[in-house]
């Protein structure tokens, strides 16, 4: 998925990445990726965990705000 | 989630797959607010609309192809094709924003943190270990519908 984001990237879209699995993306480096302490198969959360999902998409598109890229923040909120 | 805690298949093939690396990374800013802007879902789920031809579970290298997925359609109209069994399908199948948040970014949008959540979403399968035709056809692909509904920013999710 970082290989798409690169490509939307360079046709203008800004993407985010929402990482469950972090040697992956040390590997890859996309523009901003936020790290997500959940299982695969589940990046946005829990399911039926509105409350965490809405947090964490907040917080990953929060990193279109930030200037400078590549940029990966870890998800802090409770799981 | 460690890659140390996948099964041994999964490790191994994380150990052996070279790994693209595109320097530098290209980025492309965000230029108003993100209030204002319209988000899509670019998933790797694996989902298809009831009807529409399922991704090839076969191929190697894996199906680099995707589905367009409109924001209005129903969960029960949509379908899980995944060649991978890394991971846990339970979650998707009970509440589909786990992997497809399309709920959660309409929600944003009526609290006004988005400005609008994109008419149609991209849906890949993964699992794609010979990148080559998706770099160089099915993503550019994408990028031109995104772009043709006026997408401001994709959130990627990768199951």
């Amino acid at each position: 998925m970082s290989l798409v984001a690169s490509v939307l990237e360079k046709s203008g879209i800004a993407t985010v990445v929402l990482s469950v699995l972090p040697e992956v993306s040390a590997h890859l480096t996309a523009p901003r990726t936020l790290l997500v302490p959940f299982g695969l198969g589940a990046p946005v959360g829990p399911p039926d965990d509105r409350d965490t999902q809405r947090r964490v998409l907040q917080a990953a598109l929060a990193l279109t705000a930030e200037g400078a890229v590549p940029v990966t923040r870890v998800w802090e909120g409770a799981v | 989630m460690r890659a140390s805690d996948l099964p041994i298949k999964y490790r191994l093939m994380m150990k052996a797959y070279r790994w693209r690396r595109i320097e530098p990374v290209p980025a492309a800013l965000l230029r108003q607010p993100l209030a204002s802007a319209r988000v899509a879902i670019v998933t790797s789920a694996g989902l298809v609309v009831r009807g529409e031809p399922p991704f090839d579970l076969a191929r190697r290298g894996g199906d680099p192809s995707f589905r367009l997925i409109p924001d209005a359609a129903a969960p029960a109209d949509l379908e899980i094709h995944h060649r991978s069994e890394a991971f846990d399908r339970t979650g998707l199948a009970r509440d589909l924003n786990v992997a497809f948040p399309r709920d959660v970014l309409a929600e944003l949008a009526r609290a006004g943190s988005i400005g609008s959540v994109a008419a149609r979403h991209v849906s890949f399968m993964g699992s794609i270990t010979a990148p080559g035709r998706l770099i160089r056809e099915s993503a550019p692909e994408a990028a031109a519908v995104l772009h043709a509904d006026r997408v401001d920013v994709a959130l990627l999710v990768p199951v």
